[in-house]
Formats: C-alpha cells, structure tokens, sequence
C-alpha cells in the first residue's frame, strides 16, 4: 500500500499542548520576574522595551508592564533626536497593532496608543483612522475602538461632513448597530443645526428666561431625510429597536424651559408654595423672595422630608406679615441662577391667590415628542399607522404611533391610544406593567388638561386602571380628587404637593401606604374603603394632617387590629367621623 | 517522457479529472485506497478547466483539431494483452461533449504595422453575434483571421466532433486561430480605420486584442460557470474534508436582475432591502415578511397548502406582492421557471436565505482563479495522501472476466495493464456502443470579455450574478456571472461574463440575443459606440465566445451497459451550484466502498507525523486504546510510506498541472 499518512492521536496532542503550555508559562513567569525587577532598579533601556514586548504580545493586559514601557519611552526620548524619535514611537504603534490582533479590546492597548499619538513629533493620523475602520469591520460595536476613533478624529481634524458619511456606511451595512446611529445624532446637531426660534415665538411669561440652548436639535429639512432612513430600517425588520430609538430622538423636542411654574400664596397659613418646571433643590438654587420690595429671610423647604430634590417648595413668612385680609400684597420669587421670576399679588379681600403657567398653556404633556410642524407629525403617523397594518403586533410601532398621537392631539386620540396600550399589554407581556404605568401617565395628563380647560380645581379620575401617580406638582392648587376604582398601591411622597387638597377619594384601590398624606394643611376628608391598609403606623402621617376630621378607612385589613378605636383616636384625636 | 511503468495494480482507477472524479478519488485516496487518476488532456478538471486566455486559445485549438487516432495500430498492442476468458470494451478516443464552438474578437488590434495595411476597407464587413452564424463563409470569417494555410488543415482534418455541425460554425471556428502571430490584414486595417474616430478619453483606456493576448495569464476562463452556495454541498465537503485550505474565495458582492430593459441591483439581504432605493418602505416590508415566512416555511403549512398542486408564481401572486416583488423573488432569489411548483420555489427561497449572510451578503462564494481550482483541491487531497497522477494518459479499454462480468483490469494508452477493482469514468469517454440512452440535454455558454460593469457602482471590484428572465416566453432563463480583476479571472480593466443556460438550440442562438439586449456589441472590432447615450452606456464586448457542452446529468447507470463496478460521471449539469456533481461523486464513493467515511477531515500538516519525528510516532509501549484509525493504520504501514516523496508530488503536481508521474 502506498502513502498511508500518520496523525497524531488526541492523547498525544494533549500531552504536547500541555508541555508547551507549561513552557510558555515557565518563560513568562520568569521574564515576568526579571522585567519588574528591572523597573525596580530604575532601569530605562532597550532591553526593558524588548522584556515588556515579549510579555505584552502574549498578555496585552498586564497595566503595569504598559506603564513600565512608558516610563522607558520617556526616557529614551530625552537622548534622541527627532527622527529617531519618530521611529521609536511609530514601531511602537505596530507592536500595539500586533497586540490588538490578540486582544482587540485590550484597554490598555488603546490607552497606550493614544499615548503614543501624544508623543509623536509627526502622527498619521489617516494610518489611525484606516486602523479603526478594520477594527470595526471586525467586530462594529468594539466600543474600544469607537472610543479612539472619536479622539482620533477630534485630532485629525475630520470633517463633521465625513463623519455622518462614516455613519451612512456603518448604518448601510449594518442597521442594527446602535453606535452608529448614536454616533449619528451627536454629528447632525453640528452640521444641520435648528435655527434659533426666533423671539416673536418665544411666549414665556419671563422674558428674562435663561438663554436655551437648542444644539441637539436639528433643522426640518434634514429631518426628513432622517425620518426616511429610519423608516427603511424600521419597514425593513420593524423589530430591530436601534431604529425605533433614533426616531424617537428624532421626534424628541427640547428639553423644556427652566423657569417658576407657580406661585401660591395662602393668607390663613401665611405660607408660598412654589412650582418649578422641573425637580429642584430650593437650598442651593438662589432663591429670593420679595414681599411688597422688601426681600424676605425665608427658609425653604420641601413638602416631605424624603423628596430632596422636588419641583415644589414651601415656605413660611414672617408672621403677620400677609394676615390682614384688607391689605393688598405683592409678591415676587426669584430664580436668580436662572434669570427668571414670577410674581403674585395677593389682593385685598383673598384668602389666598396664585400665579401659574396653565398646562394648557405650554403644551406640557406633548410627552417626550417634539414641537415640530403638526403636518410633518402628522406624515409621520400615517408611515406609522401603514406599518401598523402590516405588522399589527409590533411593539416598537405601537408605542410609537401613541407618542406620536400624544405629540398630535392628546385628548383626542385618547381612545385609540387606550386601544394601543390594550394591544401592547398583550402582545409584550413582560413589560404589562411598564405599559400600565405609561398609560396612567397619559391619562393623568388627559385628565389635567381637561381640568384646566375646564377651569376647576376638582380632579376626577376613577375607574381607569390607573396604577401610578405622577405630575403630581401640577395639582398644586386641586381642593378635590377622586381616584377610587384604580389599582394604585401607595399615594408616595409627591402625594404632600397637594397643598391646597380639601377632600380625598380613593375607594376601591390596592393603597398600602400613605406617605404622601403628610402635612396637607387643608385635608379635611379622606376616604380609603376597600385598600390595603393594614397596620396603624400606616396611619401615622395623616396625623401631621390638622384638619383632617372625616376618615373612611371600611374594608380595609387595619380594622382587625386590636384596641383599633381606641389607637385610632388616640392617633387622630381631631377625627371626628371615623368610620372602620 | 521517461517511459517509466506505473504500478501494475490499484484499488481504483479513475479517468477523467472533473469534479466528481476529483472528489471520488480524493475520498478514496483518503480512506487509504490507491488511486491512480489518469486524465487524456494536457490539463486538470476537464470540463470544468480554466484557461487563461492563451490557455483557451490553444483549447479552441485542440478542440477544433481533435481527430480519431489511428487505432488499429494500438489495437494491436492492447488486443495481445487480453486473455482467455475476458473481454475488451474500448473506450472513446474523441472527447464530444463540446460542439458549436465560435468565437468572435470586437477589440481592435494595435496599429503597428500600419504601413502594411494594403486592403481596401470594403472587403470587410460588418461582423457581429447574430449574423455571422447565417453568413456563407465569406468574408465575415476571413475578416476575423486567419492564414490561409490553416484553413485547410483544418478542413482536411474533419473530425466525426465536427460533421455533425452545419457547415458555417465550422469556418468560424477558424476564428479561433486568432492567437495565430500573424493577424489578417483586413483586421489591421479595420482598427487603422476606426481608431481616429475615437475618442481622446478612450484612446487611454481601450483594450486591443494584443493586450488581451499579453495580457493572457491573467485570465482564468471557466468552461463550467457555477458559484458555490455557502451552505451548498460543495462548500461543506470543502470545509468537513479541510480541502478548503488549498483554496481562495470571495463573495459575490451582488445579485443584479435584468427587467425592463434595465439592470438592477435585487435586495435580498437585509441590509440590502433597508438600502434600496426602488423599493418602497412597504414593499420592503412586504419583502422581510415574505422571506422570513420562506425561512421556516415548513412550520407554517396553512399558508401555502392550497398552492401545493399550483405554481410558485401563483402562490407570490396569492400573497399580493407587488410586481417589483414576485419579479425579485422568482427569478433572482428562488431562481426557479414559471412552472415551477410552490413547495420547491419556497425550498428554493429558503435555501438562498440560509445561506445568506454566512461569509457576505449574499449567498455564493466564488473561488480565486476560478472554479477549475476546485477540482484540482481535490486532486491534491488525494495525491497527499498517495494518489498518483498522470495527465495526458488515458485508458484503451477495460478488460472484463466473462464469468463475473466486472472490470478486473485497464489497459492504458501505453499499452500497459493495470489491474484493479473498481473504475471510475468521466461520460464523455464512454463510446456510444456502451450507452443505452443518449437522451442527454445541452448547456448553452457565452463566455465575453467586457471593457466595463452591467451596472457601475462604487466599487469597481464586486463580483455580480445576473439573472436574466427569458426574453420571449419560448426563451430559456439566462443565469450571468460577471467576474471582476480580483476574482483572479481576467485582466485588470476588464470583465469576464459567463452566460448559461440550457440549450433550447446552438448556444450563439440562444444567448446572443440576450448579449445584444445587454451589451454593446459593436458591427466592427475596435469601433467604440457612437450613437446616443444609450449605447455607451452599455459595456463593450470584446471578445467572445460561444459553445454547447453536453448536460449528461440526466444519465444514470442504466443509461450504460457497463460492468457493474465501472462508475460514470456525468456532468456538469447546467444548475448554479455543484450539488449534483458533489452528490454523485458520493454515492460514486458508497457504492465503491460501502463502510468507509465519505472525505472525513483531514488531519492538519503539523499532526502529521514523518518519519523519525519524535518517539512517540510509534514504539510498543503507546497506549492503543486511544489511538484513532488512522493511527491504527500508521502501525500498520510503517515503513512502506515514504512522505517525503508524496508530498513532493503533491506541491507540484495539481498547481502547475503537469503531470506528476510523467517527468
């Protein structure tokens, strides 16, 4: 028989893969070894360069020995002149190279070959770039190399124009890839900027207001080239969520203005409550209160010890400084760290008076989507609602099309946005309770904006499988609320901004604690049948509550406590229509 | 030629070096069969050969001058070798499975011997595609050659090849001796005359045929034009038997189809959908729906179980996709006719999608220097592991023992015998007394030679497929593969497309109407185009040629009255992939050896232990039990091999295709 190969059999290949693991792992130990006490004894030389090399290019992780070659580099560089200079480090940045082909996310070998960029006398910048783009033609999300890519092209000087170029093609090979879209929605803003709104448009109430800045946003027309290509991605496989995020920032609008939302001012309590547009922590902002021009020493606080940062805050003026009901008063906040203010006049004959923006009036709950053109939204939710049809099921469309009817017309698209959220409770079950708690958002929202147009003070929103409370600092001055047959849990913190709140309904929930009922001044009447409350020192916070004489707690596990009369009354003393 | 004798006995003998030879006796060898793998050409792979451009011309050649030896002559030798009791069954000196072979050169020639020029220019005329093959053999032919004197050589050489050809391809095959040195001078003259109309622009980049020529070994033209599906058969045996490491690939870049008079790009893949542009967004999603339901199809019976009995077509009608849609998707991805049922265009489709995305973005791979390469893989698995090679050898006759009716030896066309126990055999050396039906099919091919894309793009280097729907409804489907410079095929500047289809007629019928449609085929060489934008923006053809090649695949081994342990290969069939030939070369293997693995992976060089490397190569105290097979046939054969000397063969012997054993 002629030419029968011999192989090896699996036994002896182990055998020698483990002798030669074992040599390779003597050798190491032992330059290891010699290399660190080579940097102990100061030793700057070629020969630490040659140690470290061989270590690293089997180890690119080991920090030290990076930080060893530095030092030797550093001083190497002292006694040469500025051509060697250049070689030394540019055969440095092809060891690198060598070793990001064993570990392409090795930290330390990015971190050292940004270094060598800084030190060399000439850097090519183009050989990097070239470097990069293989490097995430091998693996796109390698955030290692987006990383050095960014600072290589802030080096480099490459065109804003060229970048978003890069993107298309990244974007084009891939449209999964999410840094690329990231990527892309950091470069429009500079190269396709919003206009500046001009100051006709602007209708703030305080035309003192903090200049805003409006960098992240990007001109219409670009935005329609924008919205095409996400509509390609997201036709093309509607359940690839990287798209479905870049819309929604395409959709997303500015960040809403910083400014003094309201300011109420109560005689009897000799109190101002104050709304910002957005969470805030009074102390350390510069606040300033005028009374009649005279500014007062106040101290502020939040309405519940647990909110530190809170979009209300209360304080307390110097008494009997507005108790005179026939006195006329005139008040002014300052924000001063953003040039902005509200006034408020307390006229004669008022118990109490107020200042506010109405939600109405700023388009507050336009949710997260942008004050672009209504037609162009409009077009939006039609390419939308067309995949809808198609893809009847799909998450990422669903949610989408809600915002966009939020952006469009909250209140009248409220029963196909309930709809919506019916379909994706079904058909995304792990996330039921996310949709849920979305839902009561926008209907909070739908409900606040129906009060204002309405101009009441009552807020009625029962028998809607509400199971969050927010916008909460919005119900400042509500007197009335009814949130019975929901499936709420708890009424939280934020509950005690409630400050003007007279009476409250919450029958037929699931409450557990009362946090939030804590310090409301005017609280009268609390009914709470059929909870969840279940220990008297749930009850413990409506003591803080000096009005509150009618309570209504049938139904709930609390009446099985022992001696619960008798505690109760002791606990609320001033209640006088208990019923258990 | 050292008249050196083979070994006088091998398990198997196989003749003939196209694939499924080559795989066979790759898989053999590799099991520890000797092979000895004979071929009667001068190159390997036989049909399935890639010439560069000379190579080719010197093809034409040889196929044009194929005659019968004289037989009697060697009839004699191998008759005295015949014993008592066996019988002789010759086999087919003449290779026939090519026919109407024509070539036809559009790019000019180079002007230096201008001075020479003398004819007038009215004796030349116009010559393109479509009306040589009806022209007398008049001037259209002389105006593309050729000596005289070559002219009747070939004449008087009528092959049986060439009779039952019409007479005019025959005097167009003498255009073939256009590699002779000596051009014709109505040729110059035609290039003097067209040469000063061109454009300055195009002066630069124009491509005579001179440059061609010089250009030749640049070229690697395949006879057999097929890609490889990356999930396809082919592309596995060549990933499990590891014979992938003597060979290259690159991807084919994209799918192009040709439809309303325009060629386009066909999305298929997902970043393609998301980047097309003639797709509307809800086409797009009516496409990812449709191929994502094609991907898993079987799990959803209720979609397509009223279509079972009913074409494909009706069943992408039925789904309401658009036009643009069932156009992509019939032809360019399921690639399947009309007719063709529901079931088997949904296979179809999901066999594409499946192999999407696993080395690109599209499905086929394409090997560097062309698919000839493929063949000669595996003949240099089987060399290392001892096959032995000679080309231009191949077998007089089998000998058959009367009693058991099998082949129990070969007698070679240098008169010797070898004996042996099975013998593999590519069709077309069968002779038409052993066949019991000659209802084989044909191939249609074009093969050009074109100055730029069908469709231009960024990137100048993509490999394109093209899938052309038939022109009229009686026209055949028309598959087109354009290679680019970096596919190792052809010169830098230029394309080389394959056409193929199968033969309703002379391939030049078949296709040169669909090259008309796709191409600028200018009426005389070297003329650039002149007319409206239309036409420049056509590539130019400048050079091309046409041939039938015999489709036996629809043959089996009752369609032979052979011995039982004589296999024949047929093929190539006219499909895209090589499954077919991959398949056969298979149950070829099973049928030979019946319990052996079929190519099992080949152990990596550095595994391989030589002779005196280490001592844990043999000695009695290793462990047996956890030896492999192969090991167990290392303490076997020790001392008979000698790898050194084998491998010799094996560097040399399939790359620079001379044969191994005949130095």
């Amino acid at each position: 028989m002629h030419g029968r190969v011999k192989v090896k059999s699996t036994a002896q290949q182990e055998e020698e893969k483990r002798k030669e693991r074992e040599k390779k792992l003597k050798a190491f130990v032992s330059a290891r070894d010699a290399v660190l006490r080579k940097r102990s004894a100061g030793e700057h030389d070629e020969e630490a360069l040659q140690l470290t090399q061989q270590l690293l290019s089997s180890n690119p992780d080991f920090a030290t020995l990076w930080n060893y070659r530095r030092e030797v580099l550093l001083q190497l560089e002292t006694s040469r002149e500025k051509d060697e200079v250049q070689k030394l480090y540019e055969s440095e940045l092809h060891f690198i190279e060598a070793c990001l082909k064993v570990n392409p996310k090795s930290y330390g070998c990015w971190h050292h070959r940004s270094w060598v960029n800084t030190r060399l006398p000439q850097p090519d910048w183009t050989r990097e770039l070239g470097l990069c783009d293989r490097c995430l033609s091998l693996d796109e999300r390698n955030f290692h190399c987006w990383d050095y890519r960014r600072v290589v092209v802030k080096e480099s000087g490459v065109s804003v124009e060229q970048e978003l170029q890069f993107t298309d093609r990244l974007i084009g090979s891939n449209f999964s890839n999410y840094s690329s879209w990231h990527y892309r929605s950091t470069l429009l803003p500079q190269l396709h900027p919003q206009p500046a709104p001009d100051s006709a448009s602007n209708t703030s109430p305080s035309p003192t207001a903090s200049p805003q800045i409006h960098s992240h946003r990007v001109c219409e027309e670009q935005l329609l080239k924008e919205y095409e290509l996400a509509h390609n991605a997201f036709f093309t496989d509607p359940n690839d969520q990287s798209a479905w995020f870049y819309y929604r920032w395409l959709l997303g609008r500015a960040e809403r203005e910083e400014m003094i939302s309201c300011v109420y001012v109560s005689r009897e309590r000799e109190r101002v409550s104050v709304a910002f547009s957005k969470p805030v922590h009074a102390q350390s902002e510069g606040l300033m209160l005028v009374l009649d021009g005279q500014p007062q020493q106040v101290e502020w606080r939040s309405t519940h010890p647990r909110l530190r940062h809170s979009p209300v805050w209360l304080c307390d003026l110097p008494p009997g400084s507005v108790s005179d009901i026939s006195n006329e008063h005139n008040l002014t906040v300052h924000w001063t760290e953003k040039y902005t203010h509200r006034d408020c006049a307390l006229y004669t004959g008022c118990a109490e008076s107020w200042c506010r923006d109405s939600a109405t009036d700023q388009e507050l709950f336009r949710s997260e989507l942008s004050v672009e053109k209504s037609s162009v939204l409009q077009a939006e939710l039609q390419s939308c609602n067309q995949l809808l049809e198609l893809e009847p099921q799909n998450k990422w469309c669903l949610l989408t099309i809600i915002l966009l009817m939020r952006a469009l017309d909250p209140l009248g698209h409220e029963k196909e946005t309930l709809a919506h959220f019916q379909t994706l409770k079904e058909v995304d079950p792990m996330r039921s309770s996310y949709y849920s708690d979305l839902c009561s958002k926008f209907l909070i929202e739908n409900t606040i904006l129906k009060m204002e147009y309405a101009e009441v003070r009552v807020f009625s929103l029962s028998n809607k499988n509400l199971t969050t409370l927010c916008h909460l600092d919005q119900l400042l001055l509500v007197t009335h609320i009814n949130l019975s047959s929901n499936q709420l849990l708890r009424l939280p913190p934020q509950f005690a901004m409630l400050q003007c709140l007279e009476v409250l309904e919450a029958d037929d929930n699931a409450i557990e604690s009362l946090e939030g009922l804590y310090h409301l001044p005017k609280l009268e009447e609390v009914s709470l049948r059929n909870n969840q409350i279940c220990k008297l020192s749930d009850l413990e916070s409506l003591a803080s509550c000096t009005k509150l004489t009618r309570l209504d707690l049938r139904g709930n596990p609390v009446h099985k406590t022992a001696n619960i009369d008798s505690e109760l009354s002791q606990l609320l003393p001033l209640v006088t229509a208990l019923s258990l | 030629m050292a008249a050196e004798d083979l070994p006088s006995q091998f398990d198997v003998v196989i003749l003939g070096t196209g694939l499924t030879e080559s795989v066979i006796a790759a898989a053999c060898s590799r099991v520890g069969q000797s092979v000895l793998h004979l071929d009667r050409r001068n190159y390997y792979a036989g049909n399935w050969a890639s010439f560069t451009f000379n190579g080719l011309l010197s093809w034409i050649e040889q196929y044009k001058n194929q005659q019968e030896v004289q037989i009697t002559e060697l009839e004699q030798v191998w008759r005295s070798l015949i014993d008592e009791g066996e019988d002789a069954v010759p086999l087919s000196a003449l290779d026939s499975s090519i026919s109407n072979l024509e070539v036809f050169c559009y790019a000019s020639e180079e002007e230096e011997k201008e001075e020479e020029m003398k004819t007038p220019l009215s004796s030349f005329q116009p010559v393109n595609a479509e009306t040589v093959s009806e022209e007398a053999n008049g001037d259209s032919t002389e105006a593309h050659d050729t000596v005289t004197g070559d002219d009747t050589t070939a004449s008087d050489a009528k092959t049986p090849n060439e009779e039952h050809e019409v007479s005019e391809p025959k005097e167009d095959q003498h255009t073939s001796d256009i590699s002779e040195p000596s051009q014709s001078q109505e040729e110059k003259e035609s290039q003097l005359s067209s040469s000063p109309a061109d454009p300055p622009v195009e002066v630069q980049k124009k491509i005579t045929y001179q440059k061609l020529v010089k250009e030749g070994r640049r070229f690697n033209i395949d006879l057999v034009s097929k890609l490889m599906y990356s999930r396809g058969a082919l592309v596995d045996l060549l990933i499990k038997s590891n014979v992938s490491r003597y060979a290259e690939f690159k991807n084919i870049g994209r799918i192009l189809t040709y439809r309303n008079g325009k060629v386009e790009q066909v999305p298929c893949s997902r970043a393609d959908v998301f980047a097309s542009k003639q797709l509307t967004v809800v086409e797009k999603r009516m496409l990812m729906k449709f191929l994502t339901f094609c991907l898993d199809f079987e799990q959803h019976p209720e979609e397509y179980q009223d279509y079972t009995e009913k074409p494909f077509r009706e069943f992408l009608k039925n789904k309401k996709l658009t036009e643009n849609l069932q156009h992509f998707i019939l032809h360019s991805i399921a690639m399947v006719t009309q007719h063709t049922l529901t079931e088997e265009g949904l296979k179809a489709t999901q066999h594409f999608l499946r192999c999407l995305g696993r080395y690109g973005n599209t499905p086929f791979l394409f090997p560097l220097y062309g698919l000839g390469e493929i063949p000669q893989c595996f003949c240099r698995m089987c060399a290392v592991f001892g096959g032995i090679y000679c080309l231009r050898h191949s077998v007089e006759c089998l000998v058959v023992d009367k009693v058991s009716n099998k082949v129990k030896a070969v007698i070679d066309t240098r008169g010797q015998r070898i004996s042996c126990s099975h013998f593999v055999v590519e069709d077309s050396y069968i002779r038409d007394e052993q066949r019991q039906s000659t209802a084989y099919r044909q191939i249609s091919r074009a093969v050009l030679i074109t100055d730029r894309s069908v469709l231009p793009s960024e990137s100048d280097q993509q490999i394109s497929m093209v899938t052309i729907p038939p022109l009229e409804s009686s026209a055949p489907a028309v598959r087109m593969v354009e290679l680019c410079s970096s596919s190792m095929t052809c010169m830098p500047g230029t394309y080389l497309v394959h056409l193929t289809c199968s033969s309703s007629g002379k391939a030049q019928e078949d296709l040169a109407p669909v090259i008309s449609q796709l191409f600028h085929v200018s009426t005389i060489p070297g003329e650039e185009p002149s007319e409206g934008a239309e036409e420049r923006s056509k590539p130019a053809v400048l050079w091309v040629m046409y041939f039938n090649m015999r489709d036996t695949s629809a043959l089996d081994s009752s369609s032979y009255s052979l011995p039982s342990n004589v296999h024949v290969c047929t093929g190539p069939d006219d499909s895209l992939c090589s499954d077919y030939s991959i398949k056969l070369a298979e149950s070829v293997f099973h049928h030979i050896l019946p319990d052996e693995e079929f190519c099992p992976p080949a152990p990596n060089p550095e595994d391989i232990i030589y002779d005196g490397d280490g001592p844990q190569a043999e000695g009695p105290g290793f462990d047996e039990s956890t030896n492999t097979e192969a090991d167990k046939s290392l303490a076997e054969e020790e001392g008979n091999s000698e790898p050194a000397e084998m491998d010799s063969v094996t560097q040399q012997a399939p790359l620079d295709m001379t044969p191994a054993s005949e130095e």
